[in-house]
């Protein structure tokens, strides 16, 4: 039985199932409450986390998101249950965890990871072209340094403990939430009074679609970076099948609850400076590709034991706090007094992406294998 | 004599680079040593695709893929 449904997983019909269930559930839990276009995106929902603790004080993204809770949890159950949880790490961890910050920097820029690109495309906001053709250039990029014999090393295996650790902070975070901690009138947790952190599903039905998402992927291997990547590397299209799979049946399910609306100008949590969404998905696709997968797969990998993936979910965390703390994060359009001002990225923020990319450059270039 | 790969504790998609390599230089068999059931699923989709004929060993933790061709 376990046998025959890991093949099942592993199948085209396996991705496009993983996919369209991502592509079924985020839009109506933007339906049940979560903000615009972003029924899920990982970088976002890990932002609202940096700041629910008080890691930022950007007032309008703080949210104890359970989603990013379910992604990890739902892993590590889907591990258990195929007897694939293996506790590992000590593959270049600091590597990783700058990688990490990183890449939050160019996602924040974009206002998105992956997945929120491909929702955002879904619901019709063309900005996401510009995300996911520099989405694209970063994974062709991260491709050539794999090519050339880029490595972040062998991880080795851990006592068990070591890759149970960010299961066990996903339970300590969950606990937080459903307690709805509040140490102190100015004290954590923060909880947005307005904007996107204030907009939320409800968190038990938010945990339960992570859970079956987190299960999912982690059987499938859902990954929007690998899934570019394959197809550059060698002409492998299987994990891409899960992305248009997500496409499609986000786009359907956005018309059916009335969620669509196309162009650049004005979209929700969205800018229309094309340059730097372009670039900020660069740096954000090269992070990705150095790192081995998208910020959904580094939850999902954390959950089953990859300790060196937690240490890139823990980068991506204090990415967001930088970015809103130096004032990196694209600035969403808006209309002033009844004039739409185009928003997009600070003199710091544009500064910031540059400099991402010219640090993964850098490693890209000079990480090779040391034994023979 | 087979060719050896140790593709342990290499994450994606270093193990299917080197098992490509080895494919590409046409000596066989080749084995294949990999830790997780991504890399032995990712290893043999791709070894697969090049025409070779896969059997899998568990060892363990670890796994033993054997590719041979013709």
């Amino acid at each position: 039985m376990r046998e025959r449904t890991t093949r099942f997983f592993a199948s085209a019909w396996g991705i496009v199932l993983a996919g369209s269930v991502i592509g079924l559930l985020a839009p109506l839990l933007q339906y049940w409450g979560n903000p615009p276009n972003m029924g899920i995106c990982v970088a976002c929902f890990e932002r609202d986390i940096a700041g629910a603790l008080g890691l930022h004080r950007a007032a309008v993204v703080q949210y104890l998101r359970p989603e990013i809770i379910g992604f990890v949890l739902g892993s590590t159950i889907a591990a258990l249950v195929y007897r694939e949880f293996r506790a590992r790490g000590g593959s270049a961890p600091l590597i990783r965890y700058v990688l990490g910050v990183f890449a939050m920097i160019g996602a924040l820029a974009f206002l998105g990871c992956p997945w929120r690109a491909l929702l955002r495309l879904a619901g019709g906001d063309l900005n996401a072209l510009l995300g996911l053709a520099g989405l694209i250039v970063g994974i062709v990029i991260g491709t050539q340094f794999l090519k050339s014999g880029y490595t972040l090393g062998r991880a080795s295996k851990v006592p068990a403990v070591v890759g149970w650790i960010m299961p066990a902070v996903m339970l300590g975070l969950l606990a937080l939430r459903l307690a709805e901690v509040k140490t102190s009138e100015t004290g954590a947790l923060f909880f947005s009074q307005s904007g996107p952190g204030s907009l939320y599903a409800p968190a038990l039905i938010s945990l339960a679609a992570a859970l079956v998402i987190g299960f999912l992927a982690q059987r499938t291997r859902f990954c929007t970076m690998g899934a570019f990547r394959d197809v550059v590397l060698m002409g492998d299209t299987h994990l891409l099948k899960g992305l248009g799979a997500l496409v499609v049946v986000a786009f359907v399910t956005n018309l059916i609850l009335g969620q669509t609306q196309f162009g650049f100008a004005g979209q929700p949590v969205a800018h229309s400076s094309h340059l730097w969404n372009l670039l900020g998905m660069t740096l954000s696709g090269l992070a990705f590709a150095l790192a081995g997968g998208c910020p959904g797969r580094q939850l999902f990998l954390s959950g089953e034991g990859d300790s060196d993936a937690g240490v890139f979910v823990l980068g991506m965390i204090t990415g967001a706090a930088f970015a809103h703390n130096f004032g990196l994060a694209g600035n969403p359009d808006s209309v002033v007094e009844g004039i739409a001002r185009v928003g997009g990225l600070t003199p710091y923020g544009m500064s910031a992406v540059i400099l991402g990319i010219v640090v993964c450059v850098v490693l890209g270039l000079t990480l090779r294998a040391k034994e023979a | 004599m087979s060719v050896y790969v140790d593709a342990r504790g290499l994450s994606c998609p270093q193990p299917v680079i080197l098992a490509r390599k080895a494919i590409d230089a046409g000596q066989f068999p080749i084995e294949v040593r990999v830790e997780t059931v991504t890399s032995r699923e990712n290893v043999r989709r791709m070894a697969e695709k090049q025409g070779c004929t896969v059997t899998v060993e568990t060892e363990g933790d670890e796994f033993v893929l054997t590719l041979t061709k013709e």
